[in-house]
């Protein structure tokens, strides 16, 4: 017990430092984790309703925040890691704000963002009564390596939870890992009705694996399908047409087909965590309101004009947010770094299409990999202005160039961090993990 | 999931236009038409690799030459007349399933190695031009012995950014694979490790060369920022192709060069 206490005091006080120099939301946990390893499974013991782990290569961070937002709308206390921080240290790190000095978390559920390596470290520590699992893609293959090795993560995932598994459909990967739970946890699934099954491919990874006698479930009535009514209006469909429970027709303030996938998974896991207590016109409500999350599609204004930040992490999103964001006519920066938490190997921008920048052009290239960047572009011929890889300099220039119109910029995790940085403390933006919500 | 058998279906390369598969007249052909093999682009193409695809596509034809891209799939029919040949990395499932039909294919491609034509194969592709491949089980899987390397089975992963010499001028690129290679003796390497692990991590060699046959753990892709390398298979895919001298057009590679002397200065220290 003395040990948690200090593990909380060391790891509130590295917070409130790393804070003070404006980052770093891994940090702190680090050093909680240091002082007492089971610090986890301590702090999330008293946690009545279930320990739900949200994690896939993408929409992790979207996902969870909609989740979060329908459980709330339900009047639960549910704690959460919302800095996009989905390594286990970062959920120490958000948890250290909220924890009594003995150490044991105050809320009616938990709903942790992790990454697929992390998930299973966290699940070492305590076991998820739930888990969602999104999708598979090649995300930072540096750091997982194989995409059949990512799959097996997400398997032992499934394998750690207690109670019950949400599994996308839609995704092979995903939908296999319906054989490794265990007896007696329930199964349920979400994905896209008939309708739009055309567009699935722009979105997924192949599975280029030996057809075994794999057969693909039909989904139930507990299963979310998304049913699109037009570009921004769709509804999440349980079962019949008819007798079946709709929750929507509804308009996310995210756009694009991924946003509208991520609201189903979330729908259909808040349903499953709430049983009877469900209540569709709830649900609805709190998707309508959701905000995106910083960096995916936040909107900064800029002197009168409309900044969008777009996260780009991986060719499956970075050709969904070209899909969703390429048709209307902005102003074009991409920055690329190399760090860690981007991926260090660059090698993905040559699995995605550019097609869509080529008749505008893109105005500026930054980062530390500026150049790998506008050589890609060259090799889809979208003309290039300029190429500056460093992020403030860059962003001075894009800004001073594009005053009068919309403007975009696709970037890198640690690229989008400063930049964000940079523009928080000029336009007033809310701090990073402490969204206006 | 399209019913339609899968070596039917090819794989979108970006930026590639569209009908770049088709063989021109001859009028429309420029210098000439050199016909590209991408070997098993739907299973062994993982880290970027159709980019080298691409790249090379796209510079045959600033040099004036015209390219036919053609996409081999397992089962597919072997095309008759390849001038330049490239494959890449996959996964382990991947791999297996090329299996059968790089054993089907493989004498088709020792002839082709030993009598010029010029191949690209990194990482997956590299293993299985070499001798043998050994599981950390201690399973031998034969390869094609076009390369006299072979590989043993790692638990560690080599995994980072590299910096190469090489008969090519200075090259980058970026290895992740948990195979360590071994050159037989006399096998030349494709490069000296300057920054990264190489083939082993501990000889200093990167990657093995034979005939016009260059083997690299290295993507990147390889060739968008080593464009000496891109020309140089580009220059002999040219000669067996039209049985002439290549004819290059120069190039402006600036960008490229930039890329490239920087990762130099960040890595080499």
């Amino acid at each position: 017990m003395l040990r948690t206490t200090a593990a909380v005091v060391a790891g509130k006080t590295a917070r409130a430092v790393s804070r003070l120099r404006g980052g770093g939301s891994a940090l702190p946990g680090l050093v909680a984790e240091k002082v007492d390893p089971g610090f986890l499974s301590h702090a999330l013991a008293g946690v009545p309703r279930g320990i739900v782990v949200v994690s896939g290569t993408n929409g992790k961070t979207t996902t969870t925040k909609m989740l979060v937002a329908i459980l709330r709308a339900h009047s639960l206390n549910v704690f959460t890691n919302p800095t996009g921080s989905n390594f286990t240290r970062g959920v120490i790190s958000s948890m250290l704000g909220e924890l009594p000095a003995n150490g044991r978390l105050n809320a009616d559920m938990a709903v942790l963002e992790l990454d697929e390596a992390h998930a299973l470290k966290f699940a070492a520590a305590v076991r998820p009564t739930h888990s969602l699992l999104l999708n598979v893609a090649r995300d930072q293959l540096d750091r997982f390596a194989e995409i059949d090795h990512t799959a097996q993560l997400l398997a032992s995932l499934a394998e750690q939870t207690t109670t019950g598994v949400v599994l996308n459909i839609d995704d092979s990967f995903i939908t296999r890992i319906r054989d490794r739970v265990d007896d007696g946890v329930a199964v349920r699934y979400f994905g896209v009705d008939e309708s739009i099954a055309d567009r699935l491919p722009e979105l997924q990874e192949q599975d280029v694996r030996f057809d075994d006698d794999f057969t693909p479930p039909k989904p139930g009535g507990d299963d979310g399908l998304l049913k699109p009514h037009d570009e921004r209006s769709f509804e999440v469909l349980f079962g019949d047409l008819e007798s079946g429970q709709h929750v929507g027709p509804l308009e996310l303030q995210q756009r694009g087909l991924a946003a509208m996938i991520n609201a189903t998974a979330a729908t259909t896991t808040a349903r499953m965590l709430l049983g009877d207590d469900f209540d569709a016109e709830r649900a609805e409500a709190a998707l309508r309101a959701v905000t995106p999350p910083f960096g995916r599609g936040e909107v900064v204004m800029v002197e009168g004009q409309p900044l969008e930040l777009v996260l780009v992490k991986n060719p499956a999103g970075f050709t969904v947010a070209l899909g969703t964001y390429g048709s209307t006519p902005v102003s074009t920066m991409i920055a690329i770094n190399d760090n860690y938490a981007d991926g260090r190997d660059v090698s993905w921008l040559y699995d995605v299409s550019f097609d869509s920048l080529r008749e505008r052009g893109v105005a500026m290239t930054s980062g530390v990999r500026a150049y790998d960047m506008a050589l890609r572009l060259q090799y889809d011929d979208v003309p290039v202005d300029a190429i500056e890889p460093d992020l403030e300099t860059a962003l001075d220039a894009f800004l001073a160039a594009h005053q009068d119109q919309p403007m975009r910029i696709f970037c890198t995790y640690t690229a989008m961090m400063s930049l964000r940085r940079v523009l928080a403390a000029r336009y007033n933006l809310p701090d990073i993990g402490e969204e206006a919500s | 999931m399209s019913d339609l058998p899968l070596q039917d279906i090819d794989v979108p390369i970006p930026g590639e236009p569209e009908g770049s598969a088709r063989v021109p007249t001859a009028e429309r052909a420029g210098k000439g038409a050199i016909n590209l093999v991408h070997l098993y682009p739907r299973e062994m193409s993982i880290y970027g690799d159709l980019g080298n695809t691409r790249c090379l596509a796209a510079r045959i034809r600033r040099h004036g030459y015209s390219p036919v891209v053609h996409q081999h799939h397992p089962g597919g029919e072997f095309p008759a007349e390849p001038h330049l040949l490239v494959g890449g990395g996959g996964q382990d499932s991947g791999q297996v399933r090329v299996e059968a039909d790089l054993e089907k294919i493989a004498d088709r491609l020792r002839e082709l190695a030993e009598g010029g034509t010029p191949m690209l194969m990194i990482c997956g592709m590299y293993q299985l031009f070499g001798n043998a491949f050994i599981t950390v089980e201690g399973q031998r899987l034969p390869g094609l012995g076009i390369l006299d390397v072979t590989t043993q089975g790692n638990a560690k992963r080599m995994i980072g950014p590299v910096v190469l010499d090489t008969d090519f001028g200075e090259v980058v690129g970026y290895e992740n694979h948990s195979g360590s290679t071994t050159l037989g003796a006399g096998q030349r390497a494709f490069g000296s490790v300057r920054s990264g692990y190489g083939n082993n991590g501990t000889d200093r060699t990167e990657g093995a060369r034979i005939h016009n046959v260059v083997g690299s753990y290295l993507h990147g892709p390889i060739l968008p920022a080593n464009p000496a390398l891109a020309d140089a298979l580009i220059g002999l895919a040219a000669e067996k192709a039209t049985g002439r001298p290549f004819e290059p057009v120069s190039q402006d590679d600036a960008v490229a060069d930039q890329a490239r002397l920087r990762q130099v200065r960040r890595l080499v220290k």
